[in-house]
């Protein structure tokens, strides 16, 4: 699905987003696939990815399911890049989140290095997936174009939830656990880190940007409440 | 959905991760309780949700003691304490629900994670998308309202009359009864779910023509939704859109970019 694609924000805002996942198609090139992906997913690791993920079992943020009372306290909460590239046992997409541009780039151009055979897409501002293109020496096969949002719109929240909540396309990041975050943020419960990792722990596809959701919340901290 | 009762300790963690809101604490009983009419499946509170598994019993005391006292305890607020959140056995028609909500679910259409199709994520390879084409995927209830079935037939009935021919792999087509009407199976029009994709494709000569429909039909529709237009690009990566969706009212922001990378290889 367009899981990744209306990731709502100003251009400004979205320049620190990027998203490169591979996929193979079903029925054409998905036989041998796992293996690809577990490579994709180990190459992806030396550009300093800020979240890596396998579509059908979660990624470095995740939710646990035997926990203990000191949790509450003290939470493990470091990204575990062997449990997810270990954890690829069928075809899928995987993604690797980036922050920073260059970073992205060059992980583009090793991957294009690497020939996998699958479909590899970046999902980002459109121009800055076409000048990455440009210096990767690629062609653009095809582009899905993101028309934003229709219909009754008075029905979504402030921006900055907007913003935080469209990072997980599937919509398993709700508009009240955003808005509860930034609340803590605010008053000083909880640091944007440990909010931004909360949030991440509930998308699934692991395309949630905890790096921006880090900048949304602190920004939006310091505004004042709406 | 449900929560056990039994086991729910009223910390209100669920309420805010629900994305429909369907959770709230019940003051009668003063446990945590699912609207069935609002929750639509998605499996966010079961699967989002850390999960401790501590006595009911001693948390309810622990949390009434210090309420006494007017403590505040700050818990984790993604972590269930006792484990109570228990999914149930769905029947038809609410199974759609799931099928539309959860991430995780694999439709037996397409094969895939998801509520939609590859779509051009694998163009590359499969060629679905061919030149001189236009693919549209309008989700309906995104991002995080949610949609019923009968707003998800008003745009598809409107998209039919000016003669769009939808996905046949789509799940979303699969429930329609008569695709060349946009007509969903009147058993499921009531049900609500995280969102659905129409998802067609179109000659780029009628490109105007279905956002044109899509501005329309917005305006009729209980629900948001969002719009994806997908293109072919040329040898040279160029492609029609990036000038015509400018002229319509649709700046160019973020797109998702295919790189031609994908080849046909093993045959599964």
């Amino acid at each position: 699905m367009t899981h990744s694609l209306h990731r709502f924000g100003r251009s400004e805002d979205l320049t620190g987003d990027y998203i490169v996942f591979a996929m193979p198609a079903r029925g054409f090139n998905d036989s041998d696939a796992v293996e690809k992906e577990k490579e994709f997913l180990r190459r992806a690791l030396k550009h300093r990815p800020v979240n890596l993920g396998d579509a059908k079992r979660g990624g470095w943020y995740r939710a646990q399911k035997d926990l203990g009372p000191a949790v509450h306290w003290r939470r493990a909460t470091d990204p575990d890049p062997e449990w997810v590239i270990n954890g690829v046992d069928a075809p899928g997409i995987v993604a690797a989140v980036f922050e920073a541009y260059d970073a992205m780039a060059s992980f583009v151009r090793e991957l294009r290095e690497l020939d996998l055979g699958v479909s590899i897409n970046i999902s980002a501002l459109a121009h800055r997936a076409a000048q990455c293109c440009q210096e990767c020496d690629i062609t653009r096969h095809s582009v899905e174009y993101s028309l934003g949002f229709l219909g009754r719109t008075d029905k979504l929240p402030e921006k900055e939830i907007l913003e935080l909540s469209t990072m997980c396309g599937h919509g398993t990041i709700s508009f009240a656990l955003a808005g509860k975050m930034l609340e803590r943020v605010r008053c000083g419960r909880r640091t944007p880190e440990e909010a931004a990792r909360t949030l991440a722990r509930f998308c699934v596809c692991s395309i949630f940007n905890p790096a921006r959701a880090e900048r949304i919340l602190a920004g939006a901290a310091r505004s004042p409440t709406p | 959905m449900r929560i056990d009762p039994k086991r729910c300790v009223e910390c209100a963690n669920c309420v805010a991760v629900c994305p429909m809101g369907a959770i709230s604490i019940d003051p009668t009983i003063r446990r945590a309780v699912v609207d069935e009419d609002e929750c639509v499946e998605c499996f966010a509170c079961y699967r989002g949700m850390s999960m401790e598994s501590m006595n009911p019993i001693l948390i309810r005391f622990i949390r009434r003691t210090l309420g006494l006292f007017r403590f505040r305890f700050d818990p984790e607020p993604d972590v269930c304490p006792t484990s109570a959140i228990i999914p149930q056995e769905l029947e038809w028609p609410r199974v759609v629900r799931r099928v539309f909500s959860d991430v995780l679910m694999t439709h037996e259409s397409t094969g895939i994670l998801g509520r939609g199709t590859e779509e051009v994520k694998t163009n590359d390879v499969t060629g679905r998308l061919g030149p001189g084409f236009a693919g549209f995927v309008v989700e309906l209830g995104r991002p995080s309202v949610g949609a019923r079935f009968q707003d998800i037939q008003t745009v598809a009935m409107a998209l039919a009359e000016i003669g769009v021919e939808f996905e046949e792999k789509n799940p979303l087509t699969g429930l329609m009864t008569d695709p060349t009407r946009g007509l969903i199976n009147p058993e499921v029009l009531s049900e609500k779910v995280m969102s659905a994709i129409i998802e067609f494709r179109t000659p780029m000569g009628q490109v105007g023509l279905v956002l044109t429909a899509l501005g329309h039909v917005a305006e009729r529709i209980d629900t948001v939704m969002a719009v994806g237009v997908a293109t072919r690009c040329d040898d040279k990566g160029e492609n029609e859109l990036e000038r015509l969706l400018p002229e319509y009212g649709y700046p160019i922001v973020r797109a998702k970019t295919n790189l031609g990378l994908g080849r046909v290889e093993a045959v599964s």
